[in-house]
């Protein structure tokens, strides 16, 4: 075995779908090929049908980690690593692991198997990308904590739909195949409402559709080039810069876009710590993060966004002002003056 | 979201559709992107759940060649023999299971036959209470079939209407990345991997639109207004000043990028100048040749009207131009300013002046 091993993540819509079980049944064929294939995590979840597809597959233990006076348990990768199969299947590829383990996410470990060589089989559910978060709120009212990046996904060899219709996994929940009885019921009436779920499911097919389609389109022309597009995020210490950076970067990877980020510092800068969280989150989304020092924020943007080549601006919206404060311009408004050469883009700040 | 109170004729529709929904059998049709994809297993897969949950499920149409696999799912079901390559429609009519399982929706009848095609079939066995359930691959969806021969230079001979297609209670899709059916086959009748992608492409492309169809007939249904869409739809504002044509250009090149909608609108001016008409009028024509939704609003406030109408058509990016002669005036806000401070629900993306440049 050489190079990097292979990437392939089943995506699914909501949870019962029948990602893990497509999962399995590949691996199954795998292993009838001959193939060195072992269980790496696997989430049973009490479902029968989906146990009973393990039968004959060898599984690599998992490692039991103490925390807050339980035990937790987590995939082993390094045991994996000695194992060293031909390939590994591992659920749930969003998962965050437990505080002290070695990594802080389960694409993480994935990552480890993929550089050593082996192939890894993953699962994984659209409202997980980091890319749609807020669309995921907006449509479901939920926050999901547990985020992948897109360039992790986007690096996979492979990226599968695993569709079911919402009437066919809302069946599946009432007769208990999915959760408990209890839970069923609540989950019937929140995210699994049945708007919600045409909605997800529309994104998981939507994004199966990019991803293909990124695997078959050229490489984006070359940075010096006409056309090519350069899209600037002014970023600040306020809450809803996640939301913009998000934003941003989403349209940056449609449109095969250059992708910066620029804070401009001013002497009195309010919260510094919510700035390098933002920062930080630009970079771990792969975003080129720049900091200046300024008095003046929508002057130091537009120099900064001439000196660039940047084609287009991403901003927020200026807070609401008293009464007494707006004979002044806004920020926003001051940079669209200054920058009148450039597309601004204001970002919807979303709400529900 | 926001209620929405339906007026009358919605309301007689809505009751309409739900009297015609309840006698008609359901349809559930499976959608794959090329031969070999496994649509055929996965429809008996689903035929046999349904039988062993009760339900009283027959074959009514087979295909020639099976794969193993779908050789032994076959075999757990009673099938109603086929008479010279058509559906026994009749002895389906008499013996009248609750689901009837057709491999292969895209068929066309010998002569003679009571229906031309299949899916015509497949209409009376509906009307009469049966639950039908189907598969049917992209290359014999009549209006994809141009796409479909462009990429693999090709055309199937047998094709049903999207019409049908979309007519269905439930569709889902059956992917495969396209590896696993170069392998299976090694046949030199199946297109190449490039080829299965780009067809991969563009039937997941259809579904998501079938989906958002659906979830929109949904909302309507209950009087539900969405403000969110899992699409991005784009609006391009007109007025006579603005660089019309570089909105219109990034728009097509964005929502091509996106595989969302394109609309462009503008709202009427009464007191127009002829050379204001006229420019106007080339942009609304451009905006046609790109292909985007033109629409002329009435409002009395260009702002109010335009947000109205954002809000309506579930819009995510709203584009917009400078006119070229904004000078600020204290405590004035200027239409842009406005909008700014109105979109909760969609970006605004401002465009340069074309004198700017």
């Amino acid at each position: 075995m050489s190079g990097r091993g292979h990437l392939k993540i089943y995506l699914g819509y909501a949870a019962g779908v029948g990602k893990t079980y497509r999962m399995l049944e590949e691996a199954q064929a795998l292993r009838q090929k001959g193939v060195d294939i072992v269980i790496g995590y696997f989430e049973p979840h009490g479902r029968k049908e989906t146990i009973a597809r393990t039968e004959g597959l060898e599984t690599v233990p998992r490692r039991t980690l103490p925390y807050g006076g339980t035990s937790f348990e987590e995939m082993d990768t390094e045991a994996i690593l000695q194992r060293k199969p031909a390939v590994a299947l591992v659920d749930e590829f969003a998962h965050t692991n437990v505080p002290g383990s070695p990594r802080e996410k389960r694409w993480q470990d994935v990552e480890m198997l993929l550089a050593a060589g082996i192939d890894v089989l993953s699962t994984m559910n659209v409202q997980h990308l980091e890319s749609l978060n807020d669309q995921v709120w907006q449509v479901t009212g939920v926050r999901v904590r547990e985020t992948v990046p897109d360039w992790v996904v986007d690096e996979a060899a492979e990226v599968v739909l695993v569709d079911l219709t919402p009437r066919a996994l809302r069946n599946r929940i009432e007769r208990g195949v999915v959760y408990a009885p209890e839970k069923a019921k609540r989950a019937m009436e929140n995210f699994f409402a049945e708007a919600n779920l045409t909605a997800l499911r529309e994104m998981a097919m939507r994004h199966t559709a990019h991803e293909v389609e990124e695997r078959l389109t050229a490489p984006a022309p070359a940075p010096a080039s006409k056309g090519h597009e350069r899209i600037l995020i002014c970023l600040t210490g306020r809450p809803a810069s996640a939301n913009l950076i998000r934003r941003g970067k989403r349209v940056a990877d449609y449109l095969q876009a250059d992708c910066l980020a620029l804070h401009v510092c001013l002497p009195s800068e309010k919260d510094p710590e919510a700035v390098e969280r933002h920062l930080s989150f630009a970079r771990h989304l792969r975003v080129e993060t720049h900091t200046i020092n300024a008095s003046d924020v929508p002057k130091a943007v537009a120099e900064f966004a001439r000196a660039n080549q940047v084609t287009q601006i991403f901003m927020g919206r200026s807070l609401p002002r008293p009464l007494w404060q707006r004979y002044s311009e806004t920020v926003v408004q001051r940079v669209v003056r200054l920058a009148r050469d450039m597309q601004i883009t204001i970002v919807a700040e979303g709400r529900r | 979201m926001v209620d929405r109170r339906p007026n009358p004729e919605e309301l007689l529709r809505r009751v309409q559709a739900e009297e015609r929904r309840e006698t008609r059998g359901r349809l559930k049709v499976f959608l794959g992107y090329a031969s070999r994809v496994g649509k055929s297993f996965r429809m008996f897969d689903e035929g046999r759940r349904r039988k062993e949950r009760g339900q009283d499920v027959v074959i009514g149409a087979l295909q020639r060649d099976v794969t193993p696999d779908v050789r032994d799912l076959v075999a757990r079901f009673e099938t109603l023999p086929m008479v010279d390559g058509a559906i026994d429609l009749v002895a389906l009519f008499r013996r009248h299971p609750e689901v009837v399982l057709i491999d292969e929706l895209a068929h066309d009848n010998p002569p003679g036959s009571r229906n031309r095609q299949r899916w015509q079939d497949l209409t009376e066995l509906l009307d009469r209470g049966i639950s039908v359930i189907t598969a049917v691959n992209l290359q014999h969806i009549r209006e994809q079939q141009d796409a479909v021969a462009r990429i693999t230079g090709k055309r199937a001979a047998n094709s049903a209407p999207e019409g049908f297609l979309r007519s269905a209670d439930e569709i889902e899709v059956v992917d495969a990345p396209p590896d696993t059916l170069l392998d299976r086959t090694g046949n030199s009748r199946i297109p190449d991997a490039r080829a299965l992608a780009e067809l991969r492409e563009l039937a997941l492309l259809l579904a998501a639109d079938v989906v958002d169809r659906q979830l929109q007939a949904y909302l309507d249904s209950h009087g539900v207004m969405a403000r969110w869409g899992a699409q991005e739809r784009i609006l391009v504002c007109l007025t006579p000043r603005s660089d019309a044509s570089r909105m219109l250009r990034s728009g097509h090149r964005n929502a091509l990028r996106f595989h969302g909608a394109l609309l462009a609108a503008y709202v009427q001016q009464d007191d127009l100048p002829p050379a204001d008409k006229e420019r106007l009028e080339r942009h609304l024509t451009l905006a046609g040749e790109l292909g985007a939704e033109v629409h002329c609003l009435a409002g009395a406030d260009f702002v109010d009207t335009l947000l109205e109408f954002a809000r309506e058509q579930r819009i995510t990016q709203v584009f917009l131009g400078h006119t070229g002669h904004e000078r600020r005036v204290p405590f004035l806000r200027s239409p842009v300013d406005r909008l700014i401070d109105a979109a909760e629900d969609f970006d605004i993306r401002l465009f340069p002046h074309q004198g700017d440049e």
